[in-house]
């Protein structure tokens, strides 16, 4: 299953890089007399939507949106956290509650909530879209790089760097970080699915990528009005994220259980 | 020459049911020599060790009159000054190689790292220093070596390694922390060995903390005994045998001997008085 997920992902990626090739039509071109066409109508496989734009070349390309917002809010957030909960989880005493406190309050708030809240804030667009999610996602991670880091710092082979004589600085980046990575990686995985999700709800509610940007969650807000007539032009985008969602669930499921030394026993 | 100095020195632990005492005013001084410290479980002897390098994490208390190194009192320093005594002056092996090495870095990595950590020298120095270590503590093919990882070597070896590790920097004193006692018998002696002409060539003081009268009192030159934080005496190791104290006498008397076989071996009465009594100076 896990392969499926990554097969799905890598197609993904080859459409995201290849889009000006594989797309048949400019995503931006209108065609009012062309407008909501059904599906496998002539020159339009996918239809058109309400401005008789090509469907098929708006995902494609929305593909990369797509794969942008994920690919920065997976580098941003887990950093983050792990910078946080390390930290935390080293040091403890004060730096541990005030850091852990504030991550409780992150946790606190229903994610989308949140996000929306820092998006009004900062205003619409799609690097603010990816700031508010990271903003929302990253106190997970440092939930659990401050657990692994407990568990961590106890053992003899932290005293042993430490009574060679190394401070903590040097303990938290060479010791700490490699042996809290491939937990955080599961994570990372299993959570870009929500991400995606994330990212297609702000641009569903108008605050993530602005028209006319073919970004999937805005795509299907654009088909809303017309979800009884003409329900593909709301469907096809649809069908993307639900897809693409589920093949990194599939990844991601299937990287915690090569990575999960508790699972390798069996 | 006396190396360390430590006098009354006190480890406390301030618990819910009050102050936890581990280690109370113990006093003792080391030279150019092997000085064991030897007792039960939970008698303080790890703590002492690890309270010299003020190694003991919050709440723990260390509290001494002098802690002092060559004549520097260590109680004294800061935090920072500490971590340039670690390594590079007072070093410790760890009781198993298993849990002392990390995991997920090549033993390369590590050894080369403790020596970097203390002497300004390039990775290719480094490397060159890191293989004669290793072959002083007897390894053989030591470029191997440094390529895997600590779960490819036996006991024996990460043992070795874990001495090499902390001899690289050249320390003056090295507290061995019942270094043998996740080995079996025929790997002990040769780890012994190993660490003993080490600490003889380089002229080391060597802090011997272990369980194990029969090998203290062959290997080491000096023994303090400790019971509940103290030291309640204080002898030759070729002496020991004829220790006075009834604590020592008990725990002798409680091993099995060949030349002297016995139907029931005695079982060790503890006497409150012995914990009460003040600690015998350890200081020459």
């Amino acid at each position: 299953m896990a392969m499926i997920g990554l097969w799905i992902l890598v197609l993904l990626v080859m459409i995201a890089v290849g889009a000006p090739l594989l797309a048949p039509h400019n995503p931006f071109a209108q065609e009012l007399g062309n407008r909501l066409q059904p599906l496998w109508s002539e020159g339009h496989i996918l239809g058109t939507d309400s401005l008789g734009r090509d469907l098929l070349s708006r995902l494609i390309y929305g593909s990369r949106i797509t794969l942008y917002i994920v690919g920065l809010v997976a580098l941003i957030a887990p950093i983050t956290g792990l910078l946080v909960g390390t930290v935390a989880g080293y040091v403890g005493g004060w730096t541990d509650q005030v850091l852990m406190r504030i991550t409780d309050i992150f946790l606190a708030f229903p994610r989308l909530v949140l996000a929306l809240a820092f998006v009004a804030a900062l205003g619409a667009g799609i690097e603010n879209a990816v700031l508010a999610i990271s903003l929302t996602a990253w106190p997970p991670y440092a939930r659990i790089a401050r657990a692994e880091t407990l568990t961590i710092r106890s053992s003899d082979y932290i005293s042993a760097i430490q009574l060679q004589g190394a401070g903590a600085m040097r303990i938290i980046t060479k010791h700490i970080w490699p042996l809290c990575i491939s937990s955080l990686i599961v994570r990372v995985t299993l959570d870009m699915a929500g991400i995606i999700l994330a990212a297609a709800g702000l641009g569903f509610l108008g605050l993530g990528a602005q028209p006319p940007s073919p970004e999937w969650g805005a795509m299907i807000s654009e088909g809303r009005r017309f979800i009884l007539d003409h329900w593909w032009v709301a469907a096809v985008p649809g069908m993307a994220i639900f897809t693409v969602s589920l093949a990194f669930n599939l990844l991601g499921d299937g990287l915690r259980d090569v990575l999960d030394p508790k699972d390798s026993e069996k | 020459m006396t190396l360390l100095d430590v006098e009354n020195l006190w480890v406390k632990f301030p618990s819910r049911q009050g102050v936890f005492e581990a280690v109370r005013g113990v006093s003792f001084t080391l030279g150019r020599e092997r000085l064991a410290i030897v007792g039960e479980s939970g008698s303080g002897k790890s703590m002492t060790g690890r309270a010299i390098l003020q190694l003991i994490r919050p709440p723990g208390i260390v509290t001494a009159d002098q802690v002092s190194l060559e004549g520097v009192n260590l109680m004294q320093k800061t935090e920072r000054e500490m971590r340039d005594v670690r390594g590079k002056r007072v070093s410790m092996v760890m009781q198993d190689p298993k849990f002392s090495l990390n995991p997920v870095m090549t033993i390369g990595q590590q050894i080369i790292e403790a020596y970097r950590l203390h002497n300004k020298a390039s990775k290719s120095i480094a490397y060159e220093k890191a293989l004669s270590m290793l072959e002083a503590v007897s390894i053989r093919d030591p470029k191997r070596v440094m390529r895997a990882y600590p779960h490819e070597m036996s006991g024996g070896m990460g043992q070795r390694i874990m001495i090499a590790m902390m001899l690289i920097p050249s320390p003056k004193i090295l507290i061995a922390d019942e270094p043998t006692s996740a080995l079996d018998v025929s790997v002990q002696r040769q780890v012994l060995s190993i660490i003993d002409t080490l600490v003889t060539d380089r002229g080391m003081g060597l802090i011997f903390i272990s369980h194990d009268l029969n090998l203290v009192a062959d290997f080491c030159d000096r023994v303090l005994i400790m019971y509940s934080g103290r030291i309640v005496e204080v002898c030759d190791a070729k002496n020991l045998h004829e220790a006075k104290h009834p604590y020592t006498r008990g725990l002798l008397n409680s091993l099995p001997r060949l030349n002297a076989p016995r139907k029931k071996l005695d079982v060790l009465s503890r006497d409150p008085a012995w914990s009460e009594a003040p600690s015998v100076s350890g200081r020459v």
